[in-house]
């Protein structure tokens, strides 16, 4: 993929902007926005609500375009892919995570899990086989038969982790993860992200709270539609486990 | 590519049983619909067959000619003369004879039983294709002497003998006329006319009926069998040139007597199952686009509940013709429910209709098939918008809804 991997960051946002409306209805969410990812990295995105944090998250997640700039993802200029592109591009290396976890209500956490590998076409045994490693990586095997209703918001978000994490994807994004969660459960949420990391997956995360971004390596905060400024190379806080 | 169809109608299944109500209400269009064409499909057939066999039981190539009023005060009826000036006279009459009847009750070992009794000779036996199944038919001298000797109807057999005896040599009494038993009828069934019963009859020589029952040597009608080598069309109009002859009729004087040719009434059934068909068509379409208008609500309403759901596919990388493909498959799934609970439901009614109005019950798997096979394509005609609109959701926008 790409010209050279190696040697690009993974992730290169080249003047982005992006506008909503047209008009003197016109709103300009992003104002020319440059930040390069390397894989294998901890992306905290912070800022104020209205800041541009989240238009940049769904640009990231190949789930909306640009409206001028260049998007690079694996050397892929995204910004010139049409819908259906960008869809095969987000099953194969992009999992999501959401605030409100975004389980299918009345639908076992097993087959939730299972849900992006049906539309990789794996077939029905290495889709339980590969939903219940996942669910095993976050601690859930044992609720694998049970509805979102029937587990807490924590195991809720994890069994949203599995599903964003059976495909085995290179970049998690995770928008507010911890958004709907306690305390402690946010602080587990964030010590399996970390061990994730651990293991070799990118990790974009946007989130309000200092605490959580805490445990990225890397923290990018905006402002007004702009990078306002980026921390790098931090030491984290769950680096003493 | 299979693992991913057949989950998807795994879960168009789910989400079906998921609304059983609704789902039911929302095919009931196409339940009525469907069940409403078969049913009326089927019972058409059956009404079809059933006249069909009362025409042919009249025998094939077959004309019937009875008197009519015409122009003049009153009816005048066809003598034993014309049936002869018929048979000399048009090329291509095979057989022709005439025949009375009268209602009557028949006596036997102090049982009875009512009926009719027929004046007819072994000619009309042979134009009417009537087969003598036990003894004889009547002899020339019978005929020509008028004897007092009968052939039974199965029926009047059953009603007044012993089952298991031969009626045969047995005296019996038709009204005040007694007669000797020569012979039983094959059966025949209903025909003839409404709710005529053919098996419930006594045939006797003409001479006999006419003497000893109506009186007169009147004919009620007479039977022309002809050869089908000649066209029917040709060999009426000479029938209708030689009985205006005889029966001195004018030059625009109408026609005093009917000719029922059996082919054309076969004719005509077949117009009017024309019309019938035509008419179900046009209901069924009605129904069926109600129906259909109810699968496509539905479906729209279903789009929006599920459009957080939608976001969720969309976000892990379903395509847009994956979201269609779900929700036409269920739209599919759910008209082709409708079409088999019609199909159910069809059955059960024009198999109970049928034997309410006394016809036989024809399955035609031709209709059901195409019933089915319809409903599932008003599943992808009215399935096909909603989920048009399912597949061009933003995802974005979709899982914010709530």
């Amino acid at each position: 993929m790409g010209t050279s991997p190696e040697t690009r960051p993974l992730i290169e946002l080249e003047g982005i902007t992006k506008t909503f409306g047209e008009g003197p209805a016109a709103f300009q969410a992003l104002k020319g926005v440059d930040m390069a990812i390397e894989s294998g990295d901890f992306v905290a995105v912070m800022g104020p609500s209205g800041s541009g944090k989240s238009t940049t998250m769904n640009i990231l997640g190949c789930l909306d375009v640009p409206t001028s700039g260049v998007f690079r993802f694996h050397g892929i200029e995204v910004q010139s892919l049409d819908r259906d592109q960008r869809s095969l591009l987000r099953r194969r290396y992009l999992g999501f995570v959401f605030q409100g976890f975004n389980l299918l209500a009345r639908t076992s956490a097993l087959e939730n899990v299972e849900l992006p590998l049906l539309y990789r076409g794996e077939n029905k045994a290495a889709r339980r086989e590969a939903a219940m490693r996942a669910l095993d990586q976050v601690g859930l095997a044992p609720w694998a038969s049970h509805s979102p209703a029937e587990l807490s918001g924590g195991q809720q978000q994890r069994v949203a982790i599995a599903r964003a994490l059976v495909t085995e994807p290179d970049v998690l994004l995770a928008d507010e993860p911890t958004g709907n969660l306690d305390t402690e459960r946010s602080l587990e949420i964030m010590e399996l992200l970390t061990r994730l990391n651990g293991e070799g997956i990118t990790i974009l995360m946007v989130t309000h709270e200092e605490e959580m971004a805490q445990y990225a390596r890397t923290i990018v905060h905006f402002r007004d539609g702009l990078v306002e400024r980026i921390e790098r190379g931090k030491t984290r806080v769950a680096e003493q486990a | 590519m299979f693992g991913m169809f057949g989950a998807t109608l795994l879960l168009a299944f789910r989400e079906i049983r998921r609304h059983l109500l609704r789902s039911f209400l929302t095919t009931l269009g196409i339940i009525i619909g469907v069940a409403a064409v078969i049913t009326m499909v089927t019972l058409g057939n059956g009404v079809t067959a059933s006249i069909r066999d009362q025409i042919s039981s009249l025998g094939s190539n077959v004309f019937i000619v009875f008197p009519l009023r015409g122009d003049r005060e009153v009816i005048r009826p066809f003598k034993e003369d014309d049936v002869e000036a018929v048979a000399k006279q048009i090329a291509g009459a095979e057989e022709v004879a005439g025949s009375v009847s009268a209602s009557t009750t028949a006596f036997h070992n102090g049982a009875d039983w009512t009926t009719s009794v027929q004046g007819v000779n072994n000619a009309f036996l042979r134009a009417q294709s009537i087969d003598v199944e036990v003894g004889r038919p009547f002899t020339r001298e019978e005929e020509s002497a008028g004897k007092n000797v009968c052939l039974l109807g199965p029926k009047v057999r059953d009603a007044i003998f012993v089952p298991d005896t031969s009626p045969l040599g047995e005296e019996m009494r038709l009204g005040g006329v007694s007669c000797t038993v020569i012979g039983v009828l094959a059966e025949r069934g209903q025909g003839g006319g409404p709710n005529q019963d053919q098996d419930n009859t006594v045939m006797m020589p003409l001479k006999t009926v006419q003497r000893r029952f109506t009186g007169s040597d009147d004919l009620q009608y007479f039977v022309i069998k002809y050869d089908s080598a000649y066209a029917s069309s040709a060999i009426q109009d000479s029938l209708i040139d030689l009985l205006r002859e005889r029966r001195l009729l004018q030059e625009g004087a109408d026609n005093d007597f009917n000719i029922i040719d059996t082919a054309q009434v076969n004719q005509a059934l077949g117009a009017a199952t024309g019309a019938l068909t035509a008419m179900v068509a046009v209901i069924a379409g009605i129904s069926l686009l109600v129906g259909g208008i109810g699968i496509m609500n539905i479906m729209l309403v279903s789009v929006t509940e599920r459009t957080r759901e939608i976001g969720i596919r969309l976000a892990i990388g379903a395509l847009a013709r994956e979201v269609r493909l779900q929700f036409l498959t269920e739209a599919v799934v759910l008209c082709s429910l409708g079409g088999l609970a019609g199909i159910a439901l069809a059955f059960v009614l024009s198999w109970s209709l049928a034997s309410v109005i006394d016809v036989p019950f024809i399955f035609s798997p031709a209709i059901n098939l195409l019933s089915f096979l319809f409903s599932a394509v008003m599943g992808i005609v009215f399935g096909y918008y909603p989920a048009a609109r399912a597949s061009r959701l933003d995802p974005i926008d979709a899982l914010r809804h709530e």
